[in-house]
This record gives structure tokens, sequence and C-alpha cells, in this order.
């Protein structure tokens, strides 16, 4: 019974997760060109609401090439490292509390295993392992720059971003995300004790997520496509996919660090409880992200993209600091006060 | 002889407001959020046709006056085509005029839009349009002969009155 219930999750999480990226998609392309003044894909159903069946069935029907003398197995093998470690990742964050269902409390979250900060951390830093051997296998020297630059962003940002959850570990006192979420209640979120943090974070998801300002691997005006340069059809579109669904896997993972996860203020002083808390507590989650993945996608149309040293040098001189005085600052804090 | 140096730019420090970074992207976000509400410029084309003015060059045309072309056949026109587009074949004719083109063709595929053609013609037999949905399906298709050239002088009286009052 338990098995199945697993199973009834993530067939549902997957599902929804998938659903949400392919109309994320479409919501930049429409932020985006409302930005610059413009309307967007809007001919597609209501509104441009199908657009992205229309591109699934495009892209399906591209034509795959591979380049000459390319890898064959890992130019294969790349996306679907991409996809599934994206994907993988969203399975230890807590999307709401636990609902009560034929006299069973399931816990609204795939997996909860104890230690989900590092399980997270470690996904995160195999992702660059598609992004380097695509570049890697193309037998492309656009590619295999894009591979490269992607790896170093990622190892520099993996180590401020690794110290910047230090902080709201010490508060918690545990490495569950549903502990984590517990202790955030009312509105004592961890952006509020955490500000430094936060940012430090923030940007880093920014960075390993290979969004604009960071979106080097890809740089169009450099490096052509980055990485997916050698890539077509659906293999390009995993990419694509994987690229958006890490957007949504870090501001879920944002959300449920810092900004109090499925957590609504003053949920109980309202009279709320059982399922219907339940049920608006997922809201209150998929709002939070939804918010945060809307913040991502104006950031990209507002922020130019930065050089390579400077990249270097905000990851290394100032986050990296900035992340260790903020672990030094909690723990000072925790010791005077309790 | 000695090239005066260049002058020297002294770009002012940054002030540590602007070195913080992050109220300046905050700052950057105000402008794209505000632009995100701004009226839109994109034309929404099938349904929302833009009509040019008389000044617009679309596809020449030959003009049409009493049930006749004006054209004369001196060939001007296609000795000055830079793109190599029209074809004329004069030959004598019945009417008031002494001559007239057999065979006229612009190849539309060619076709630049200069406007020299209508500029060069003495009897003001070869004007521009206004259109500019050009589209076909062969290459046949593009050639067009004089009877989808022919457009009646009261039709273009638009185009040739700013001809009158521009030249
Ligand atoms: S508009 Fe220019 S290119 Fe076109 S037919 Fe006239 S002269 Fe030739
Ligand atoms: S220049 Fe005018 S009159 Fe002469 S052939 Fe061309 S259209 Fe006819």
């Amino acid at each position: 019974m338990e098995t199945l219930i697993d199973i009834v999750k993530i067939v549902t999480v997957m599902g929804i997760l998938l659903g949400v990226v392919a109309y994320v998609v479409l919501l930049e392309r429409r932020v985006a060109a409302a930005i610059q003044n413009r309307i967007g894909p809007n001919r597609v159903g209501w509104q441009g609401l199908l657009q992205p069946l229309a591109d699934v069935v495009k892209l399906v029907m591209k034509e795959d090439i591979v380049p000459r003398n390319a890898h064959r197995f890992l130019h294969d093998l790349a996306p679907i490292i991409s996809i599934s470690i994206a994907m993988t990742t969203f399975a230890v964050i807590p999307f709401g509390d636990s609902i009560t269902l034929f006299g069973r409390t399931i816990k609204l979250q795939i997996a909860d295993i104890n230690i989900g900060v590092l399980y997270i951390l470690a996904m995160t830093s195999l992702g660059v392992y598609g992004v380097t051997l695509s570049g890697w296998s193309s037998n492309s020297k656009y590619s295999l720059l894009g591979g490269l630059r992607s790896s170093a962003q990622m190892l520099s940002y993996e180590i401020s971003m690794g110290l910047a959850v230090i902080g709201v570990i010490m508060i918690a006192g545990s490495l569950r995300l549903d502990r984590i979420v517990e202790m955030q209640s009312g509105w004592m979120w961890n952006i509020v004790l955490q500000p430094i943090g936060f940012i430090t974070f923030t940007v880093a998801a920014f960075a390993e997520t290979n969004r604009h300002p960071f979106d080097l691997p890809e740089a169009e005006p450099e490096l052509v496509g980055g990485y997916h340069t050698e890539y077509s059809g659906l293999k390009f579109g995993l990419f694509f996919l994987a690229e958006y669904s890490n957007m949504v896997v870090a501001s879920a993972l944002i959300t449920t660090l810092f900004l109090g996860g499925w957590q609504i203020p003053y949920a109980a002083e309202m009279g709320l409880s059982g399922n219907l808390l339940s049920v608006l507590q997922v809201g209150a989650f998929c709002a939070k992200v939804l918010l945060l993945v809307l913040f991502f996608i104006i950031v990209r149309w507002t922020i130019p993209r930065f050089r390579y040293d400077q990249l270097m040098s905000l990851g290394w001189k100032v986050m990296l600091p900035l992340a260790i005085l903020n672990i030094l600052a909690t723990g000072l804090a925790i010791l005077l006060i309790g | 002889m000695t090239r005066p140096l260049p002058p020297i730019v002294h770009r002012k420090d940054l002030t540590f407001w602007q070195k913080l970074y992050i109220p300046e992207i905050v700052r950057g976000l105000k402008i794209t959020i505000t632009q995100m509400f701004r009226p839109k410029f994109t034309r929404q084309y099938p349904e929302e046709r833009w009509v040019p003015g008389a000044a617009f060059r679309g596809r020449p045309v030959l003009v049409e006056e009493s049930g006749v072309e004006r054209c004369v056949a001196c060939g001007l026109c296609s000795r000055v085509c830079p793109a190599l587009a029209i074809e004329v074949q004069a030959s004598e004719s019945p009417y008031w005029k002494e001559r007239y083109p057999v065979k006229f063709e612009i190849n539309m595929l060619r076709c630049i839009f200069c406007g020299f053609c209508e500029e060069v013609c003495p009897e003001e037999a070869i004007i521009m349009s206004k259109e500019f949905e050009l589209t076909f399906h062969s290459q046949e298709d593009a050639i067009f002969p004089k009877e989808k050239l022919l457009k009646s002088k009261e039709e273009m009286k638009e185009r040739l009155d700013y001809l009158r009052a521009n030249r």
C-alpha cells in the first residue's frame, strides 16, 4: 500500500512538474514580449495557451542530427542526465504538510529523507555532468567551451550555495527539509533571519541554473548556442526542458529554505485546519514558487550578462566571503540569543 | 606632423551605493516592470492591416487610361531597371499613340522596388502602387504579365497626385 501511494505521488508530482515547466516556457516568452512592448505568442489556442503543445510537436518532428566524429553514446546520454537530475531533485521538496485521505495520513513530500539538504546539493552538482558531457561529446569547439565554462561556473558557485545553506541548517538544527519548513512558522521565515544567506543563495541559484545574468555556458554572441549547439530535435528539447525545470526546482528550493515553504502565516489563528488547510498550503507553496519563477524571468530581461572574469571574481571574492561571514554571524547570534 | 592626442576620458568612480549592485538591480527591475504595462507596439497582422501613404513604393503597376495602357513601349524603364526585371516588346498601335507594348512583363522576384522605372517613364505610365503583400507558389507565378499590371487611372489617383506635387 505504501508503495502504491508513493507511486501515485511520484506520477502526480512529475506530471504536474512537467506541465508547469511547459507553461513556464510560455510564461517566459509572454513576459519577455511584454517587457519589450510586444505581445508574444498568442495564436495557438486562447492567448497562446496551446503553444507548448505546438512546440513539443515541432521538436519531435525535427531531424535528430549528430555531428560527424561525435561520441554517439555520450551525445545521447547527456540530455537524459540533465533532465533526470533536474526532475529527481524535486523528490525531497515538501510541497505541503500532510493530508488525510480514507483514514490515512499522507505526507505531501515524495521522499522524506533525513539528509534532504545534502541530497539536493549532491544532485545539483551532478547536473553539471549533463552539460559537460554534451559539450565534450559534440566534437565542436563552441560546445566544448560552453561545457568547460559551465563546469567552472558550477564549481565556483556550488561552494557559496552550500555555505549559504549552513546558516539555515544551524537555525533549524536539522538537515530535514520538512523540519526546516516547520521552523519557519508565522513570519519567522528564514529570509528575515538570514537576509545575507538568502541573497547569496539566490545569486548562486541563478548561476547553478545557468540563467541570466550567469548564462555564460550558452552565451549566444560568443558561443553560438553553447553546450547544446550541436543538438537538435527531441534531444535539444530535453536540454530546454531541463533548463526550465532547473529553474522551477531552484525556485522551489529557495521557497523551502528561505520563504517558509508551504507555511501560511497565521493560518491557525484564522481557524483553518485539516485537509482544507493542507490544500491551501500546497496552493501557497505553488504561489511562492511561481512568483520566484516570475522573478527569475524578469531578471533575465533586465540584467546584462556578466563577463567571465567578473563572474569568477564575484563568485570567489564576494559571494564566498559573504557566505562565510554569514555563518560566523549566525553562530554568534545563536550563541548570544540562544 | 603629429596627430593630436585623443582626449582623455575621466570616468567617474562608482559610488559605494552603485558598487553594492543590488540597489541598481532593483532600479533596473523597476524599469522593466513598468515597461510591462506600457502599450504594445505589435500589430496583429492579418486582422489589423497597415495602409501605406502615397509616398510608399509598393509593386510597380501600369496606368490604364480610357481602356488602354498609357505606355508607349519606349523601353526606358526596361533599360534603367537595375534588377533587369522588366521586359517590353513594342508594336504599332491603331490608337492615337503610335506604339504600344505587345508584351510587358515584370518579374516580381527580381524587382527591388527602387522606383527608377517610375522616375524615368516619360508618359507617367508605370508607377509604384501600395501593394506589398506579394507571395508566389512558383517562379512562373512571379512573372506578372500586362493584364496583372494594369490599374486604372482613377484607382492610382493618390500616387499620381503625389508625383505631380513632388516632382
Ligand atoms: S521598381 Fe526598380 S527594380 Fe522594380 S521594375 Fe522598377 S526599376 Fe526595376
Ligand atoms: S518607360 Fe514608360 S512608356 Fe516607356 S516602356 Fe516603360 S512604361 Fe512604357
